[in-house]
């Protein structure tokens, strides 16, 4: 890693951390998400440098969208006026500060405790490639069994979530055609 | 064989793109006049550039309790981001950064509009302009997982990420020709993440132009122009993906990149005329219903083509 990748890696670090303190000195819901996405963003860039470009970009894309929902959903749920007024993101300061205090020690202790291996050879010149291969490969059966997890999950929180099931959309037995929604969908309605 | 080219491509891709951009607002105006019965004229093709002219010189709207910070990063992302995405495409055999994620860069650009707009449409303070910034999510919600099975396809039938490799996988047969619903789907996306035409329920008259209500000046003329950006540098990329890139017989690479680029340019246009605004509800139930399956089957078609290659 020559001089410059190091000097872009700390600036972008610092940036991220930057981004991270104004999540909690931001008094405005909209302000607070998006210095959050700031943050990852940089986190994305700092994954690009160390070497997995896919990895970093894909995490960039990926908190973007993610964090404009977020948005759309921490302002719906504030408990003020929509997430419309000042507020803050601080709560239970005392205890939060001492799990926050205890987290960070232990992971910069892991950081100097743990024994790192030695770099062994090159890196290869497509990691995207090595990346596909750790996850589909090896680990094909976890990724399997978690994808089937999460898509249970969004169904299952779906099925929690909506007032109207298939009885009142399609009658008590199921037998109305077309279904009776409240507003005409864009399909065969 | 992609190279990177030099210095002077980082001032010309931006260039390049903003003329795509102008010769297809004169041709929106062109179209607009023919609807119109007015006379189709050199005049009436560069009616709308005045707008530029009279938004430098407008004076700035100004709304109580805006948040100005947000409301200009949001409305800098959007032409920066079109800007940023077509560094990957490229043009003939030249790309300003043949990067080897660059599928995936472009995506990421694409989705930055997301941001931008909610943004855009969240910075004046506004109830119309907010729900337009809703709308536009709404919307990206319904046609982004189809467009990003439709880039998976194009990327699975090269085997690779980087754009420059995927025009020359087309050397015998443009994806196009044997992935239509991929390319379609594309297409579709494009006018999507340009918010025109028929996917310019954001922008839409029921809400006083929603997200652009409450611009003017240089913001306003920034949002527009990012939308005509967007529209190009999607039909830019629509050529190495599924057209082939540079390929043709008779021109030089460079020539026919840029018109294959203005051919698809023009039936965007053409067809953003033709087609009614979509209420984003309905557009979801489509995208999920229909396109999202037919897609995923449209990426299983070059997938299998590989496994058996």
């Amino acid at each position: 890693m020559d001089t410059v990748q190091l000097a872009v890696l700390a600036a972008l670090g610092v940036l991220a951390l930057a981004g991270g303190v104004l999540v909690f000195t931001c008094n405005s819901m909209a302000r607070v998400t998006f210095a959050l996405l700031g943050s990852l963003c940089c986190v994305g860039g700092v994954v690009t440098v160390l070497g997995l470009p896919y990895l970093g970009v894909v995490i960039v894309l990926m908190m973007v969208m993610e964090m404009v929902v977020m948005a759309v959903f921490m302002i719906a749920y504030m408990m003020n006026p929509a997430g419309l007024m000042p507020m803050s993101m601080l709560h239970n300061k005392r205890g939060s500060l001492a799990v926050s205090g205890a987290v960070f020690v232990a992971l910069v202790t892991a950081v100097f405790v743990t024994p790192w291996p030695a770099k062994v050879g090159e890196p290869p010149s497509d990691t995207t490639f090595q990346v596909g291969k750790a996850l589909m490969g090896e680990q094909m059966l976890t990724m399997v069994v978690l994808g089937f997890v999460l898509l249970a999950t969004m169904v299952g929180a779906t099925v929690l979530a909506t007032h109207r099931g298939r009885y009142d959309r399609f009658g008590d037995d199921l037998d109305q055609r077309p279904a009776r929604d409240p507003v005409r969908g864009g399909v065969g309605r | 064989m992609t190279e990177t080219a030099s210095w002077w491509s980082l001032p010309a891709a931006p260039a390049l793109l903003l003329t795509g951009a102008v010769l297809a607002v004169a041709g929106d105006a062109l179209l607009a006049a023919r609807d119109a019965g007015r006379p189709r004229t050199v005049a009436a093709a560069v009616r709308p550039l005045l707008e530029v002219v009279r938004l430098l010189a407008a004076q700035p709207r100004r709304m109580p309790a805006p948040d100005r910070l947000l409301w200009r990063s949001g409305v800098v992302t959007v032409p920066v981001a079109a800007v940023l995405s077509v560094l990957v495409v490229p043009f003939g055999h030249r790309a300003v950064a043949d990067l080897s994620v660059g599928v995936v860069w472009f995506n990421a650009m694409e989705v930055l509009t997301w941001a931008g707009l909610w943004l855009a449409g969240w910075g004046p303070n506004a109830a119309f302009s907010l729900i337009g910034g809703y709308r536009f999510v709404a919307q990206g919600l319904a046609y982004e997982l189809p467009l990003m099975f439709a880039l998976i396809s194009a990327a699975t039938g090269a085997q690779s990420l980087r754009v420059g490799e995927i025009a020359e996988a087309q050397q015998g047969l443009w994806f196009a020709v044997w992935m239509p619903v991929a390319f379609v789907v594309y297409l579709a996306g494009v006018l999507a993440f340009s918010f025109l035409g028929p996917f310019g329920y954001p922008v839409g008259r029921d809400i006083a132009s929603g997200v652009l209500g409450e611009t003017s000046g240089v913001d306003r003329l920034l949002l527009q122009a990012g939308r005509w950006l967007w529209l190009t540098s999607g039909a830019a990329m629509a050529v190495p993906l599924f057209l082939g890139g540079g390929a043709g017989p008779g021109l030089p690479a460079w020539a026919w990149s840029a018109l294959k680029t203005l051919l698809v340019l023009a039936l965007l246009v053409w067809v953003l005329r033709r087609l009614p605004v979509l209420r984003a509800d309905r557009y979801v139930e489509l995208a999920w219903v229909v396109l999202v399956p037919l897609s995923i089957l449209q990426a299983l078609v070059p997938a299998l083509v590989v496994l058996n290659r």
